[in-house]
């Protein structure tokens, strides 16, 4: 049976870092507000468009390391 | 020729050519073996980056959020924007959970969720009911994605139902020859007029004072009406209701049928994970669009006849020119094409992994099962066509509101399955069964208010079901299926704690450890077959 146990332990390490931008949407008290404005847009809007883009680094970074451990 | 003539004409002219290349899928990518529910259910799992990634967008993203998501905004403001961070949050969450999904798929031959969980907790009595569940949460979507095709023909003033039949009619006529393989090539084409509506609205903004003028407009409207629940920021006590519909929603993405055919089409591992990094393009799409439901208000759209599915594309006739709204039509039409063929695919697969095959034909051949699928997939859109042309629309809607409380019952099997063997069948059986119990008789009790706060509907007028309902304090309101899948969860632990004490014996895991790492090149596809005819999945041929 090949569980590839060292890899996969190592990758769920860097897998916990996806938590972040999933879990960005928690702390509504804190973004639920319209200031700071971006281009005119409050703050609750534009805080979690940029989660959208947290999200594409987190996932680039954890698949990338991921990835050379592989190797 | 008047606008609408103009209009009318670029949208039916775009409409024909999209649907012409519909038929050019079948051609596309032509597989050695057309005739096998590999190649027609999830495209031989062969689909690269681009393609899948273009199928997903065009699958998850449908109509009906580009349509009823500004609808919601415009209607209620922040709380309508729930389904862009329900979207952002899916990519990390698949980056992990689709991936073990695609593994074990591929290693054992699966296209369906429901064959997952027969060959995890081996039972197929739990297998047929999440092929059900799935199958009827799955037909109201279908259902809603046509009634967004039709708000946009009404507003552009065709009568009749015909276009609609006709439209649908096509669409499924590709699917029925091309399977999986229309719906991919379709996207493609629909991202392309996407890119193109997107540009435009961005335009459109600039050119008419930008957000900050829109977010007056908007909060003059939303903050000055009577209701509490509207505005520019989420009411006082309505960060849970928020929160709840938020990550209940993402986590039902994962239960629903048509969200896993794109992914097992990938083909491999390293694209699954490369396009859940990509996916959040769309929901900066999704979320630009949103916002476009608070530039409505500022512009004074009116909905016609009251329906509010008709805001963006009335608001697409009023401030674009004519050729441009012919465009914007016709990407939203598309738009609601494709995922209600990528559903009727996961729908018909459903069927015949899990009922047909288990209970009607045990040994039904791979040409077989393509053929049954072609046709119940044909059965799902004509079935969805008749609900929506000879019911009220109205009765969709609450379908499709219950459609997701219920499938996301099905997330103890299916996505806490990947990770552990533990729970019993039986107890599996009777959380999702609890589960849909509480979970409908709870949406049963929310009423719709209006803006003055007088009951308009007294059942099924929302997800969110008022604390208050529950003889709790506050003024907080929580998401339905959350709620329900909490009851379920008890049910499975509880039961399968006392089951286990009982002695009661528990299926046979089918599935290694190594299964939900397996990538494209280890193990075979097509251990399915050996599952059913009840051998031992541990046998010497499999031992790598």
């Amino acid at each position: 049976m090949v569980d590839r146990p060292g890899p996969a332990r190592r990758g769920r390490a860097w897998q916990s870092l996806l938590l972040v931008p999933v879990l960005a949407p928690l702390p509504v008290g804190l973004y639920n507000r319209l200031e700071p404005r971006l281009w005119g847009m409050p703050f609750f809007y534009w805080y979690q468009l940029a989660d959208a883009l947290l999200a594409m680094l987190v996932i680039t970074v954890v698949y990338q390391a991921t990835k050379a451990r592989r190797r | 020729m008047t606008d609408r003539g103009l209009e009318l004409g670029v949208f039916a002219a775009l409409l024909a050519v999209l649907l012409l290349l519909g038929f050019y899928a079948a051609r596309w990518r032509r597989p050695h073996t057309p005739q096998s529910l590999e190649e027609w259910g999830v495209g031989g799992r062969a689909f690269g980056n681009w393609v899948t990634w273009f199928l997903l967008g065009g699958s998850m993203y449908t109509a009906y959020t580009y349509i009823a998501v500004p609808a919601l905004v415009y209607g209620v403001g922040a709380v309508g924007f729930f389904a862009v961070p329900f979207a952002i949050i899916t990519a990390p969450m698949a980056y992990v959970i689709s991936t073990r999904t695609w593994s074990v798929s591929h290693a054992h031959g699966f296209v369906t969720s429901a064959e997952f969980t027969r060959a995890r907790f081996g039972s197929r009595s739990l297998a047929a009911l999440v092929a059900v569940t799935g199958i009827i949460a799955t037909l109201p979507y279908i259902a809603v994605q046509l009634i967004a095709l039709q708000a946009l023909l009404k507003t552009l003033g065709v009568d009749g139902e015909w276009p609609l039949l006709l439209a649908v009619g096509t669409a499924s006529l590709c699917t029925f020859r091309a399977g999986l393989r229309a719906p991919a090539l379709l996207s493609i084409a629909k991202d392309a007029l996407l890119l193109w509506l997107l540009l435009s609205v961005a335009l459109l903004v600039a050119m008419s004072g930008g957000w900050t003028a829109a977010f007056r407009g908007a909060g003059v409207r939303l903050d000055g009406d009577a209701s509490p629940a509207t505005g520019l920021l989420l009411p006082q006590g309505g960060s849970l209701g928020y929160l709840t519909l938020v990550f209940g929603s993402a986590l039902a993405v994962f239960a629903y049928p048509h969200a896993l055919t794109g992914i097992l089409a990938a083909r491999d591992r390293a694209t699954v994970q490369r396009n859940t990094a990509a996916l959040p393009v769309y929901c900066l799409a999704l979320g630009l669009l949103a916002l476009l439901g608070f530039f409505a208000i500022g512009q004074g759209v009116r909905p016609v006849g009251g329906d509010l599915n008709t805001v963006m594309p009335q608001l697409f006739h009023e401030a674009f020119p004519a050729w441009c709204a012919g465009i914007a039509y016709a990407a939203v039409a598309v738009a609601a094409l494709i995922p209600a063929a990528v559903m009727s695919i996961a729908a018909a697969n459903l069927f015949t992994r899990g009922v047909y095959r288990e209970y009607l034909r045990p040994h039904a051949t791979a040409a077989e099962e393509a053929a049954v699928s072609r046709w119940v997939s044909l059965l799902a859109k004509v079935g969805a066509l008749a609900f929506i042309v000879l019911l009220d629309p109205r009765f969709s809607v609450e379908l499709q509101l219950i459609g997701g409380v219920i499938v996301l019952q099905t997330v103890p099997a299916v996505v806490l399955g990947l990770w552990t063997g533990w729970f019993h069948r039986y107890a599996l059986i009777s959380g999702l069964l609890t589960g849909l119990g509480t979970g409908v008789l709870l949406l049963w009790r929310v009423p719709q208010r209006a803006a003055d706060g007088s009951v308009v509907k007294a059942h099924f007028g929302g997800s969110n079901l008022p604390l208050s309902e529950l003889g709790l304090g506050g003024g907080g309101a929580v998401y339905v299926g959350l709620l329900a899948l909490a009851v379920n969860l008890v049910v499975v632990v509880g039961a399968t704690v006392l089951l286990r004490g009982l002695r009661v014996p528990g299926g046979v895991d089918l599935t290694r450890p190594a299964d939900y790492y397996a990538d494209a090149g280890d193990g075979a596809a097509g251990r399915a077959e050996e599952l059913i005819d009840g051998r031992s999945a541990r046998s010497p041929a499999h031992a790598r």
